[in-house]
């Protein structure tokens, strides 16, 4: 009965969205206002359905609903309530559900609470959000209904991939979703601008919030699934350059980019069409990311539903959306006028500079994630990696770092770096400048063997972090307002990254060992000794369990337990890793096979630094959420203020 | 009038667009020329076995080679950690040497596609991607005809 219940709400919801669509697009034209007061109690009736087939179908997962065919594919009774709740959006059907349902409740949340952009331009945002929308639920009816039933119920469900059963599964996908999701109303904003003309500093100061609420999901989903794949797959690495990772890194850029392009156009009107432009192409950039994972076009790690008929659907989906936005992009492109100038030595100037270099880095990770297609339309196989990606990657990457510590303390408009304002200025900057030399030529002449990519890294972050605090100086902190604070915390957050990945490259120890119970090694600052193994059993996994005490140079041992674990349902392995963190590093244990000979395969990494990489993920998204937190409380007195002005006037009998 | 502003309006407005347009195209078209040609240099070339053997890459350059784990050839050295056998695709043989935990599933007569490069005669592995189910072959081998793919079983049993 509830998987009936659920594909008939979802139905009605798409019906709404065809009614959003349609009434939205009508009530732009002057005879048909009358029906615009429809579309904001649409967009949430639509939400509102679409939310209740979302639970509709974790109500199915959580029962295990075994005539579900979806459930039987993807669960099990005996799986833990939580991985019973998280494999709802863990295959291709319920992934894509979730999609539609964060894009509906998104749009239904815009229509809720925004209330600063023109009543025409919003409509028109509305209208766009249908637009899309309708072509994820065609998708979602015809060609990957999670509802189905089977016409025999099975007795047990097939299981989850025991890669998946991890509590990795619970965050990082809707995460990662409510981001690329997030980029859709971004993509709504510009259509909904460009159609009713009204591109400028108003409508980017109502889209800035939702691309910033976006692009802090997507930076936290992106660092959670690095965390994840890093301690999951045991391959001690913690970026792969996978074409699902680059799917997720590409709208990241796009996102960032126009994150700092609205920044431009809404505090100095410049940068409109480039602004525009942007938006498109951070969801498009979603799109091509979906398109990429799911077709199975390319090879990747993560094995999902792979299906050329699904792929061509997307395809179509993209070409439909991207296309018209395009079309409709050059169409009006004219007709956006000229923004504000600036010279050549300002603010706007530094983030044009970091706008392209971003947009350098997406054309390098685009073009060498599609490259092994390209290839294969000619017959030859190829595969590309870090050897490529690092390097190329880098070259816009290390550009844009030494623009990004300047341009914040540059004026908007114009700016002389000669005189009293080059002493405020230049002299901390050189300062950073030289930190970043010294630990540059320190590093060449103390370990000459690390590589130019990780000496530059590390020798750039060092600079880079004090110079992402220089904002602050010279500001009464209370008084600063939040969004400053949150610039200096995310640009920080991107130095502590920085510096994490370049010591993770320059520093790492790796040992690979086949030990006997009792034998010690030496694994860097490690001495690490295989004290017995046992087996042990979890609620549907059994496993060989390692103990392994550990010392760090000769302080007091501690004991980390390393697994191969076993699944039942469905059969599978999986090499749990075992993790002591320090402030100054990780170290890294993985239990391997019995060799032949009753020795066991251990496998060891001393990794300086590494935690760094997430915490400063985590910091760029603190940051986003400062900057978020300040911009929404600055809108909310705003409201409160014109809300006292009217009552007043209307006390006053004006 | 101070200098500042008819310093300025050295660029008018539609320069000023102009300019900005032209830095951006030569900053992505730059990218896309760096990145052709890094990749010429450093994609890595799919190879099979037979490929392998009758047009050997240059020593040391990396590569893949994908194909069948030849049964009985899975040989453990006796650090316990460095592991030889041979990939083939019924045609040709290539050995290979592996040191590191093989990947889960990872057994003779499986497909596997090793990232690395040639040393002398034998193939060093730096990676090894294994099937990730029982019905995985590798997507690079998936054109070759049925007849080839049941003679590499029937070589491989």
């Amino acid at each position: 009965m509830i998987a009936e219940i659920g594909l008939a709400v979802l139905w009605l919801a798409a019906a709404l969205a065809v009614l959003q669509l349609v009434v939205g697009g009508l009530s732009l034209r002057p005879e048909g206002r009358v029906l615009a007061a429809l579309v904001r109690p649409v967009a949430v009736m639509q939400g509102v359905l679409v939310l209740a087939a979302f639970a509709a179908l974790i109500m199915l997962f959580v029962t295990t609903d075994l005539s579900v065919k979806l459930v039987v594919e993807n669960s099990h009774s005996a799986k833990p309530l939580i991985f019973k709740i998280a494999g709802t959006w863990g295959n291709h059907e319920g992934s894509m559900l979730m999609w539609v349902t964060i894009m509906a409740v998104a749009g239904a949340f815009v229509a809720v609470i925004e209330r600063r952009l023109d009543e025409a331009t919003l409509i028109a945002t509305l209208a766009g959000q249908a637009f899309i929308s309708l072509g994820f639920y065609a998708f979602l009816l015809f060609a990957s209904n999670p509802f189905a039933r089977l016409a025999q119920p099975a007795d047990e469900g097939q299981g989850l991939n025991p890669l998946l059963q991890d509590v990795g599964l619970a965050f990082h996908p809707p995460t990662l979703y409510v981001g690329y999701v997030g980029l859709s109303i971004a993509f709504s904003f510009a259509i909904g601008a460009l159609v009713t003309r009204n591109v400028g500093p108003g409508f980017a100061r109502a889209m800035r919030p939702w691309v910033l609420g976006a692009w802090i999901f997507l930076t936290l989903g992106i660092t959670a699934g690095s965390y994840w794949a890093y301690y999951t797959l045991g391959w001690g690495g913690w970026w792969f350059w996978d074409p699902v990772e680059n799917a997720s890194l590409m709208p990241w850029l796009a996102a960032t980019a126009l994150l700092h392009s609205v920044s431009v156009l809404a505090s100095r009107d410049a940068l409109r069409t480039w602004t525009v432009m942007l938006g498109v192409v951070a969801f498009s950039m979603s799109m091509v990311g979906t398109f990429l994972v799911r077709s199975g076009i390319l090879t990747s790690v993560h094995a999902f539903a792979v299906d050329p008929q699904r792929g061509a659907f997307i395809l179509a989906l993209l070409a439909i959306d991207i296309g018209g936005a395009l079309a409709l992009f050059t169409w009006r492109a004219g007709t956006v006028t000229e923004g504000k100038r600036f010279a050549f030595v300002s603010r706007e100037a530094a983030l044009v500079f970091n706008n392209v270099m971003l947009s350098g880095i997406l054309g390098i990770v685009l073009i060498g994630t599609l490259y092994p297609l390209v290839t294969e339309a000619y017959g030859v196989k190829v595969s590309v990696g870090a050897p490529y990606f690092n390097p190329a990657a880098a070259m816009f990457a290390f550009p844009m770092f030494v623009v990004m510590s300047v341009g914040p303390l540059l004026r908007w408009r114009h700016d002389r770096l000669t005189g009293e304002r080059g002493a405020r200025v230049a002299w901390p900057l050189l300062v950073c400048a030289a930190i970043t030399l010294s630990v540059l030529v320190g590093l060449e002449l103390v370990a000459h063997h690390i590589t130019l990519l990780p000496a530059l890294g590390l020798a750039i972050a060092s600079g880079l972090f004090p110079a992402s605090m220089l904002p602050l100086v010279g500001r009464n902190l209370r008084r600063t307002p939040l969004p400053v604070w949150g610039m200096v915390v995310a640009h920080a957050g991107i130095a502590v990254a920085l510096f994490g990945m370049a010591s993770e490259s320059a520093f790492s120890v790796e040992r690979l060992a086949a030990m006997t119970v009792g034998e010690t090694r030496d694994v860097g600052p490690w001495q690490v000794k295989l004290a017995s193994i046992m087996p042990v059993a979890g609620p549907n996994w059994t496993a060989l369990e390692a103990t392994v005490a550990i010392r760090y140079a000769g302080a007091a041992p501690v004991e980390l337990h390393p697994k191969a674990e076993t699944f039942s349902n469905p059969p599978g392995t999986r090499n749990e890793s075992a993790l002591k963190t320090r402030w100054n590093g990780q170290l890294y244990v993985v239990l391997g096979e019995q060799a032949t000979d009753g020795r066991w395969q251990m496998r060891f990494w001393w990794k300086p630094f590494v935690p760094l990489i997430w915490l400063g993920g985590a910091m760029v998204g603190i940051g986003g959420a400062l900057a978020l937190l300040g911009r929404v409380l600055t809108d909310i007195r705003r409201l409160v203020a014109k809300d006292k002005i009217a009552y007043r006037r209307m006390r006053q009998g004006r | 009038m101070t200098a500042e502003p008819q310093r300025m309006s050295v660029l008018k407005p539609k320069h000023q667009r102009l300019v900005l347009v032209l830095f951006a195209l030569v900053a992505l078209i730059g990218a896309a020329l760096m990145a052709v040609y890094a990749l010429r240099g450093q994609a890595s070339y799919f190879y099979i076995p037979s490929d392998m053997v009758s047009h050997p890459p240059e020593s040391g350059r990396a590569v893949r080679l994908g194909g069948m784990v030849q049964k009985g050839s899975l040989k453990t050295m006796p650090d316990g950690v460095t592991i030889h056998f041979t990939v083939t695709d019924g045609k040709a043989y290539v050995p290979v040497r592996f040191s590191g935990i093989t990947p889960d599933l990872f057994v003779e007569g499986s497909g596997v596609v090793a990232d690395g490069r040639m040393e002398g005669g034998t193939f060093v592995a730096d990676n090894l991607l294994a099937k990730h189910d029982e019905k995985y072959v590798p997507r690079e081998m998936k054109n070759m005809t049925e007849s080839d793919a049941k003679q590499v079983v029937a070589q491989t049993k």
